[in-house]
Order: structure tokens, then sequence, then C-alpha cells
């Protein structure tokens, strides 16, 4: 019997969940959207003063594309766990915690990688410009895979819990914290003048901690949830 | 060696961790009592009136036992629960179960009476300053690892799904320990230290170490009368238990 290698299996992995989502493309728009138009809520609901939306803007946006987040995290396992998918790839010889990474992997590729680049075009709604727009796509870009990871966790230990999407929420959201506080902090203080290299720098850092333990974790509520 | 190995063994058993329990319940509790009264008493008659901020500092003696709780028990609780997941022992899972609740109480009251102190001293029952936010986050922990426990109907998923919670969300622990260095807030630094010489009165310190004991064997003794509830609940088909509840 010829075993496919750990390489191929996570590209398979990644090709096939990626494939999955552009399927049900409605899916992928209502998370992207969600995070228009959170962000456009804010506008409306505080003020349309261009000083005070340059002020809350990193926060603003922050804020959304993590509710976004939170709002696709249901994609990364239930379709797998339902169909019976997710026992299988437990039984598949390589360690499940690469697995795990191939489909959070794919999860960024889907709902995070769209809303670091519309964070430019919302970015200049709220009246950013220059040096903070980028410090804003690039703190998405660091970010965003952070949310994915954390986030992923608390995917995994509420399949097919009772209200599990309510609950996610509720596991998740005291973890992201940390990601919000540097990435918006970042953008705030490129606005201010600062510099944003020590929260760019401690948003990498939150980064390469959760790359290892992230996937870990899950894979460990992964194997709780389908024994 | 391998005789103490088997006694200790032994009450991972619910049967056996049981009536332990019930032994130790009173001496924690004694202890609890004598500790909270002297703490209180040494804290509130004998403790100096604080030179800048007058009597309203003496709300710290629950106040920072209590912060210093709800950190530590957040720990055992995690603690219990990677024995649990390690070891795959039941009462462990319990104990962690059971911890839950008072961790979240003392979060609650060192938020509480924090807003009490803050008030009179910042002018505001509560700024978004990084050591309190921190703890409104351990809070949000308590009741996550809860509320994942109390939705799981099967109780060996439930048991470990919430450990794994539980051990996930102590990676914030430390973060709300060294948050004071981290950002910079309004929040005085710590005034207790081990290396620098100390800030406080030696009468000060002594009351808050002695309300921080007590604390400690209030929680000793209500995590182990809330484990053996769960116990009685989860073992109610052995015959043993349903002696023991008078059935």
């Amino acid at each position: 019997m010829s075993q496919a290698g750990l390489s191929a299996v996570v590209r398979a992995i990644v090709r096939r969940d990626v494939l999955l989502a552009f399927r049900r493309q409605a899916d992928v728009m209502t998370a992207v959207f969600f995070f228009v138009i959170v962000a456009s809520l804010f506008p409306l609901g505080v003020s349309p003063e261009p000083a005070v939306l340059r002020m809350i803007a990193p926060g603003v946006l922050w804020v959304a594309a993590l509710l976004s987040c939170l709002l696709s995290l249901g994609r990364v396992f239930t379709a797998d766990y339902q169909d019976g998918v997710l026992e299988q790839m437990v039984l598949i010889p390589h360690p499940l915690a690469v697995l795990v990474s191939a489909k959070v992997f794919a999860h960024w590729v889907v709902s995070g990688l769209p809303i670091v680049v519309l964070s430019l075009l919302l970015g200049v709604q709220f009246g950013l410009e220059g040096e903070a727009l980028g410090v804003l796509a690039l703190s998405l870009l660091l970010g965003t895979p952070a949310l994915s990871l954390i986030g992923s966790i608390g995917a995994a230990l509420t399949l097919g819990v009772r209200g599990g999407g309510m609950l996610v929420a509720l596991l998740v959201l005291p973890l992201f914290i940390p990601v919000l506080i540097f990435g918006s902090g970042a953008v705030s203080s490129t606005v201010s003048g600062i510099g944003a290299e020590a929260n760019l720098s401690l948003l990498g850092a939150a980064l390469v901690l959760a790359l290892p333990l992230a996937p870990w974790a899950a894979a460990a509520a992964v194997r709780i949830a389908v024994e | 060696m391998s005789e103490s190995r088997a006694t200790w063994t032994k009450y991972s058993s619910p049967q056996a961790f049981y009536p332990l329990a019930g032994k130790l319940i009173p001496w924690f509790a004694g202890l609890a009592m004598i500790c909270l009264a002297a703490g209180l008493y040494i804290g509130f008659l004998v403790a100096p009136t604080d030179f800048q901020q007058g009597d309203s500092y003496r709300i710290i003696f629950v106040h920072v036992p209590a912060a210093w709780m709800s950190m530590f028990l957040y720990v055992v609780m995690a603690g219990w629960a990677a024995v649990g997941l390690g070891l795959k022992a039941r009462p462990s899972f319990m104990m962690a179960q059971a911890i839950a609740p008072t961790g979240a109480l003392f979060t609650f009251l060192a938020l509480f009476t924090g807003a009490f102190w803050g008030k009179p001293t910042w002018g505001a029952w509560w700024v978004w300053d990084a050591r309190l936010t921190s703890e409104l986050i351990l809070l949000f922990q308590y009741a996550g690892v809860m509320l994942l426990h109390a939705s799981i109907d099967d109780l060996r998923r439930a048991d470990r799904a919430s450990a794994v919670l539980a051990l996930v969300g102590v990676v914030n622990v430390p973060i709300i320990y060294f948050s004071v260095r981290w950002w910079n807030t309004l929040h005085q630094g710590a005034s207790v230290s081990m290396t620098a010489a100390p800030k406080m009165a030696a009468t000060m310190l002594s009351a808050m170490g002695i309300m921080a004991l007590g604390f400690w064997m209030y929680s000793a003794a209500v995590a182990l009368m809330r484990v053996r509830c769960i116990i009685l609940e989860r073992e109610r088909q052995a015959s043993w238990a349903q002696i023991e509840r008078g059935a």
C-alpha cells in the first residue's frame, strides 16, 4: 500500500477546503460583506467627522475583522465533522496538528486574506492615508492568521455542541483580545506618530506563538470531539 | 516507596476520595475562619491609616488577596485539568469543575472591591486599565470554561473539552501579571515585591498575607464540598453513593 507523503496530504487538504469554499461562494461573501457592513455602521452611528473617524478607524476595522473571522469559524470543521471526514482525518497516519494547520490555512485564505485587501479600501473611507494605511494592512496580514489559528481551537471544542455558534464567541473572543490590542495599537501609534514597530513585533510574536501551539490544542479538541 | 504510591493512587477513585474530602473540609474551614478573623482584625483595627489614601486603602486587604486567588485558582484548575488529561483520572476533572465557580467568585470580588477602591482614589469606578481589563478577561474565561462544561451532555467529553480550554486560557494568566509592565497605564505598579525593599508597613503586609491564606483555606474547603456533591451526582448509580445519600 502506497502512502501519501505529508506535504502531499497538506496540499490536498488546502486545495480541497479552498475549492469547497469557492463552490459555496455565498458563505465566503457573507463573512466579507459582514466585515464591510459592520465597519460602515460606525460612521453612521458615531459621527462622520473626519477627525473622529481617523481616531476610531483602527479599533473599528480591527473589531470588524475579528467578528467576521468569528462568523466564519464554523466553516473550519463543522461540515467535515457532520459527514465523517474529520473522523477519517484523525485516522490518517500523519500528525493531526499539521492537518489541522492546513485546514486553518485554507480558512485564512478564504476569510482572512479578503479582509486584508478590503481593509485598504475601508481605511481610505475612514480617512487613513499613507503609512497608516500600510500599517493597517500589515497588522491585519500578521493578525488574521493568528485569529484563524486561535479560533480553530474554539471551533473544534464546540463541534456538535448545543448552541455552538454562540458558545464559540464566548470561548474565543477573550483569547482574541491580545491580538486586537496589538493590531489596533500598531495603527493608532502610526496615526499619532509614535511608530508601529513595538506593536507589530508583539503581533508577530503572538502569531509565532500561536503557529505551533494552537493547531496542537485544536487537534486535541478534534480528537475529543470525534471519539 | 511502592506502598506510598499505592496509598496515593487509591484516591484516584471517587469512592475513596469522597470520605477523604469529607475529613479535610472541617480543617480547611476552621483554618479559614481563624485566618479571616485575624486578617480582618489586623487589617481594619491594627494597621495604621495610610498617609496618602486615608482609610479607603483598607479595601486592599480583601482586594489584593482576592485578585491573587483569582489567578492562582485558575492555575490550580488548569493543573487539575492537565492531570486529568494526562492520567485520565476522573476526580481530577471533578476538582477542576469544582474550583471554577470559586475562582469566578474571587475574580468578581477583585473587580468589585477594585471599583470601590478606584472611586475615592482615582475618582472613577472603572478605568480601562490593563490589569482591570485582564481581570475582566479572566472572568470571561472562567465563564467560558463553566459554560462549555454545562453545554456538553456527555460528561467525559465535557470534562476533557473544558480541560483543554482551561489549559489554553492559562496563557492569559502571565499576560495579566506582566501587563503592568507591557502597557503603561493608570494602575499603580506592584506594591509588594520580593526583591526590592518593602514599600508597605509590616502590619499591612502581614494582614494581607493572613487574608490570602484565609481565602486559600476557604477555597479549599468550598471546592472540596462542591466536589463531594459532584461525586455523589455522578456516582448516583453506585451502591455506596446511594447509601451515602441515605436513599
